[in-house]
């Protein structure tokens, strides 16, 4: 009906593509969606598809609507291995990110004023740290080592009598780099303090399970596994416990935790991807370290290049590389009709400002400033991988002599 | 299947769909990259914005994306300072009365504006509000129940004069009624995509000052800073798409809205015992919300559903509980009556034939005992 076929046929791999359709390699901001996800979809917009209310709950229109909602809302929970119903959707990642942890610090101040998390998140961690402090909390931002990580004792030793909650993403978006998180949460919920992790570069592409890491709060966005874009959901561990402040008001919907109406088509495309990419995760992963290994191979070519992150504790769909003597900026544009890649996170930007997550990291001067990420996942190929690091290659070796000159 | 509930949720436009659709899995760039997908995502976010902008009354740079209606007013009244007084009618949507309620227990001062029989924002409550600035003044342009159309504009230079920002809830105005953001003279105004054939998951607040915007979703550049998080390009693009379409055909849509309307009101006051609320006020198109003194609403829906009519008793942001309408209840409307709320809600697709077919199963639903 839609001439799908036609939409999928623009694999960007055609040789005769290539000079019109950029190489994407920013995986990290965000992807597209799986194909099955888009199907899905469609199937929820218009007057023949399940496009009711799910909150009208006086019609069948309403009901099916609100069915296929719970569907996905199971799908997601059965993956993560939690309850249905401990899942809030969202509008993605920095929405839950938001919630959790201004919707802690609201329901726990009376306990204590103090957060523990690490200067290397993501900005809506960040930011919505930073509010609190302005309103009267204390914010202990961990640094981590050299190679993005930190140890069991760098949490313990921030923590105080007032700390009320921890807040680690499990996988840098800009290093790829992995923060263990088992020990950590065991040794959070011995204490009593609650701990939020914010997956959304690790969902789909790590395993998670809920029932045996004791996470209290986990941020998930669907955008970054193949689905849509404006749909996320927040976990939210016992919720009689945790007594999330919601921070819109008003319709009950997700427990009153967060109202507003539903969008059921992304929703279902979210459980769709989500489950597709657990099915796909090891293909996947394997897939991701060849290219990889391509590209690493590639760049090893030039001199005077530096990975960042530990290459022993990371995703291997985000390679952080630092070219000596080049901007990062300036490598940026200069590929942009071509290859699509970043200087850090699409959150921060057309600001050229150098990366918070490899500042917290000790990583100055040049190497900082020249740092770009590239990222990579199911649908890019061999052929585009080598293609992108000859023009990778070839424009650092130009933009060096210009410098020469 | 006759859908007529239409102010819940309106499906998908086709034009809108076939929008979206290449911003699906063509064009993935996140809008906020540098690179050249990013770029074409940007460049078709901008244009939504014009799109909205124009049915709107209002400029694209006024425009600031949520994720609906729902967060639009949120960020309206949303302030860190308790100082900040506030006042919102009696007959706003869930989302206004709450988030207004929240406020005041963060200690903002909270007045209620109360209405008339009519659904009319009472003047002289208006004249009586004792605000100064800081202020926000909440009045919603339509309302979802009965469809009642407030003189919003009537009100605006009044307010402003005493200091505050005042905000409309357009979200069920617009596609409907003519809604000029510039005309009313208010600060700040929420629209919604799903209500007008674009997608859920989607709307916007329009501002005319956004250094008095306090964000409570903060982490991203995106939206002037306004409001953080990845944009929903393609749900923005068909919003923008449906904006369009709901400029192009608003006055096509609105008449033979109305005359569908006046068709089944005509046929509605025959009725023994039926009252339309808000009957003899402006109201939407499409809305007519309507009680049977001695029927029980809940029972009447479940039976008009059995028979594939979808009609609501009113909010859908408000459904299960039991209670009478807050709208119909600050009307002075009596319990038993609102308690027989029906909301018929009729799209642009919606048929004469759907209409008849609605009213002869009405009237024979009635000639059963248990409704009453």
């Amino acid at each position: 009906m839609y001439l799908l076929d036609t939409l999928f046929s623009k694999t960007p791999s055609k040789s005769s593509d290539s000079m019109t359709k950029p190489i994407y390699l920013d995986y990290a901001a965000t992807t597209p969606m799986a194909q099955q996800a888009v199907e899905a979809m469609l199937h929820c917009l218009t007057l023949e598809g399940e496009f009711a209310n799910p909150a009208s709950l006086q019609h069948g229109f309403g009901e099916r609507a609100e069915k296929i909602v719970e569907q996905a809302r199971f799908q997601i929970a059965q993956i993560l291995n939690c309850k249905a119903n401990d899942l809030v959707f969202t509008s993605g990642a920095t929405e839950s990110n938001n919630l959790a942890i201004k919707g802690m610090a609201l329901s726990h101040q009376k306990r204590g004023k103090h957060i523990v998390t690490s200067a290397s998140e993501h900005k809506s961690v960040l930011d919505t740290c930073k509010y609190l402090e302005s309103q009267g909390f204390t914010v202990s931002f961990l640094r981590p080592d050299a190679q993005g990580v930190f140890s069991l004792q760098d949490v313990l030793q921030a923590l105080t009598d007032e700390t009320i909650l921890v807040s680690l993403m499990h996988v840098n978006n800009e290093t790829g780099v992995i923060q263990e998180l088992e020990t950590i949460a065991q040794a959070l919920q011995e204490r009593g303090i609650f701990f939020h992790v914010d997956a959304a570069q690790s969902a789909g592409k790590l395993p998670i399970d809920l029932s045996k890491t004791p996470i209290d709060l986990l941020s998930l966005s669907a955008h970054k596994f193949y689905g849509a874009k404006g749909v996320g959901c927040l976990y939210v561990r016992n919720r009689k416990k945790t007594a999330l402040a919601p921070l819109l008001h008003g319709g009950g919907q997700e427990f009153g935790l967060r109202p507003g109406t539903l969008p059921t088509h992304q929703i279902v495309a979210m459980a769709i991807a989500f489950k597709i990419a657990h099915q796909r995760m090891a293909a996947d992963f394997q897939h991701c370290q060849r290219l990889e290994q391509i590209l690493i191979a590639q760049l090893h070519q030039l001199d005077g290049v530096c990975f960042n992150g530990n290459p022993q504790q990371k995703l291997p769909n985000i390679l952080n590389v630092s070219f000596e003597n080049v901007g990062a900026d300036a490598l940026i544009i200069a590929l942009r009709d071509e290859v699509a890649i970043a200087s850090g996170s699409a959150c921060n930007t057309g600001a050229m400002e150098a990366s918070h997550v490899l500042r917290a990291m000790g990583i100055e001067g040049d190497r900082l400033y020249g740092a770009v990420r590239m990222s990579f996942g199911r649908y890019t190929t061999e052929a585009e991988i080598i293609q992108a690091g000859q023009r990778i290659c070839a424009e650092v070796t130009r933009l060096r002599q210009l410098a020469l000159e | 299947m006759i859908y007529f509930d239409h102010n819940a949720t309106t499906p998908v436009d086709e034009r809108v769909l076939e929008a979206m659709l290449p911003f699906f899995s063509s064009y993935y760039g996140n809008a906020s990259s540098l690179y050249k997908a990013g770029r074409l995502t940007r460049s078709a976010i901008n244009t939504a914005r014009e799109q909205i902008a124009a049915l709107a009354g209002a400029s694209a740079t006024q425009i600031i994306f949520t994720s609906g209606g729902t967060e639009a007013n949120a960020l309206a009244l949303h302030t860190n300072n308790p100082r900040t007084q506030l006042a919102i009618s009696a007959i706003e949507h869930p989302s206004i009365t709450e988030s207004a309620l929240k406020l005041k227990q963060q200690g903002c001062p909270l007045e209620i504006i109360s209405v008339d029989p009519h659904g009319l924002v009472d003047e002289n409550a208006i004249d009586a509000l004792q605000i100064r600035a800081p202020a926000i003044v909440s009045i919603m342009l339509a309302n979802n129940e009965t469809g009642c159309i407030q003189a919003v504009a009537k009100y605006t230079d009044k307010l402003r004069a005493v200091g505050a920002i005042v905000h409309t809830d357009a979200v069920q105005a617009l596609g409907k009624i003519p809604v000029d953001f510039k005309q009313l003279g208010v600060q700040r105004m929420s629209i919604s995509s799903h209500k007008i054939y674009g997608p859920k998951g989607c709307g916007a607040l329009i501002v005319d000052d956004d250094t008095l915007i306090e964000p409570f979703l903060v982490g991203g550049d995106q939206e002037k800073g306004l409001r953080a998080g990845t944009e929903n390009v393609a749900a923005i693009v068909g919003f923008g798409k449906a904006a369009e379409l709901a400029l192009a055909e608003l006055s096509s849509r609105s008449e033979k809205l109305l005359a569908l309307r006046l068709k089944l009101e005509a046929a509605l006051v025959e009725i023994p015992n039926l009252t339309i609320f808000a009957q003899h006020q402006t109201r939407l198109p499409n809305t007519v919300q309507f009680g049977i003194a001695g029927i029980d609403g809940e029972m009447l829906l479940m039976q008009l559903d059995q028979k594939n009519i979808a009609v609501s008793s009113g909010s859908a942001c408000a459904s299960e509980g039991g209670q009478p309408s807050p709208v119909l209840t600050a009307m002075g409307i009596e319990t038993t009556l609102a308690k027989s709320a029906i909301r018929v809600s009729l799209g642009k697709q919606n048929t004469e034939t759907e209409i008849y077919q609605f009213i002869t199963t009405l009237k024979a639903l009635f000639l059963k005992t248990n409704l009453r």
